[in-house]
């Protein structure tokens, strides 16, 4: 029992990661909040004030944006980080991020060159196949 | 050997705050499950992104997204479900404190913001169907009405769970149970408002731009 009493400063000493991790997680939750808004309303006001006279790089920094308004929701709002749950969420989590740019980014990259090289078909020559 | 026996409790004593944090937030596996089934989620949508994305100028001599988008509308959508999402993360640290008065209030707050995201989106849905533009007129609706149709089914979903816990938090107070449930709920919300994040870049203003 008297050795508990050794350990007794180590216990507090634990105890402040704690309530400073709630601390944190209010700051970045807040950050989360003003970072939110501001990545919502430019991509919104870009286009709806035409603001650049180049669509394309609208575009490019319109996608940019996106991106980094869904990493600042994804650590901010659900509080993804190396720690929790062992890691395992942010393992999960990558894992679907890759699955999820090399579905999308494929698909639209294969299918615009196979539309690319299709032969053009004139409607006469899908006559005879009605 | 009493450095030994000192070893032993520190390291009983590094794990101990861990476990406690676990039993904290409600039981860690369960969140562990609900975040795997919200990135089995995400790769639903991410399929329904990439079929979006493929049809996105397959207009088949129909309305493109320039004549069909309501810009102001998509803007005042997008920041009501921003607006919910805000509203859910003030509920969390009452619900952490035990005070269940302030979590239902935050938390019927974050309903009616949703619904009100829900009745606006039924409301485009509405109009665009009345101007021929409907799900089967090209490719490119269909894929936008799938898309856009099973966020606001999720959403949907997350407004009967928000019921259902403003029900509970009724009968039964903040128990362990409960806070699991919300906390869940609160995943699954900030969620949507990630996938709304894909819709209104890649869809809305995309498509206007284009």
């Amino acid at each position: 029992m008297s050795t508990h009493s050794l350990h007794t400063p180590r216990d507090t000493d634990i105890g402040t990661p704690g309530s400073a991790h709630g601390h944190d997680s209010r700051r970045s939750y807040r950050i989360g909040v003003a970072l939110s808004i501001l990545l919502t309303v430019v991509p919104f006001w870009l286009v709806m004030s035409k603001a650049l006279p180049n669509p394309t790089a609208t575009a490019a920094i319109i996608f940019v944006l996106a991106m980094i308004q869904i990493v600042v929701h994804v650590v901010s709002f659900l509080h993804l980080d190396t720690r929790s749950e062992g890691g395992w969420t942010l393992l999960a989590f990558l894992f679907t991020a890759v699955i999820v740019v090399l579905t999308i980014a494929g698909s639209v990259w294969v299918m615009y060159h196979l539309n690319a090289n299709m032969m053009p078909m004139p409607d006469a020559a899908m006559g005879p196949m009605h | 050997m009493t450095d030994r026996m000192g070893d032993i409790r520190e390291t009983d004593i590094r794990w101990h705050p861990t476990e406690m944090e676990e039993h904290d937030h409600g039981g860690g596996a369960t969140v562990l499950g609900f975040w795997i089934y919200l990135m089995s989620d995400a790769l639903i949508f991410a399929s329904l992104f990439a079929m979006f994305g493929v049809v996105s100028s397959s207009y088949a001599g129909g309305p493109g997204p320039r004549q069909l988008f309501d810009l102001p509308l998509v803007a005042l959508n997008t920041a009501l479900l921003l607006a919910s999402s805000i509203t859910f993360g003030q509920a969390i640290p009452h619900m952490e404190a035990g005070r269940v008065g302030p979590t239902r209030t935050w938390l019927a707050v974050t309903g009616l913001l949703g619904a009100a995201f829900v009745g606006i989106e039924f409301y485009e849905f509405a109009h665009l169907v009345q101007e021929g533009a409907g799900p089967q007129r090209s490719a490119f609706l269909s894929a936008f009405f799938t898309l856009v149709g099973t966020h606001g089914a999720h959403v949907t979903v997350g407004l009967i769970w928000i019921a259902t816990m403003l029900v509970q938090l009724g009968q039964h107070g903040l128990t362990g149970e409960m806070k699991r449930r919300i906390i869940c709920l609160s995943m699954f919300w900030h969620f949507l408002d990630i996938i709304w994040i894909g819709v209104f870049n890649f869809v809305y203003l995309f498509g206007v731009i284009r």
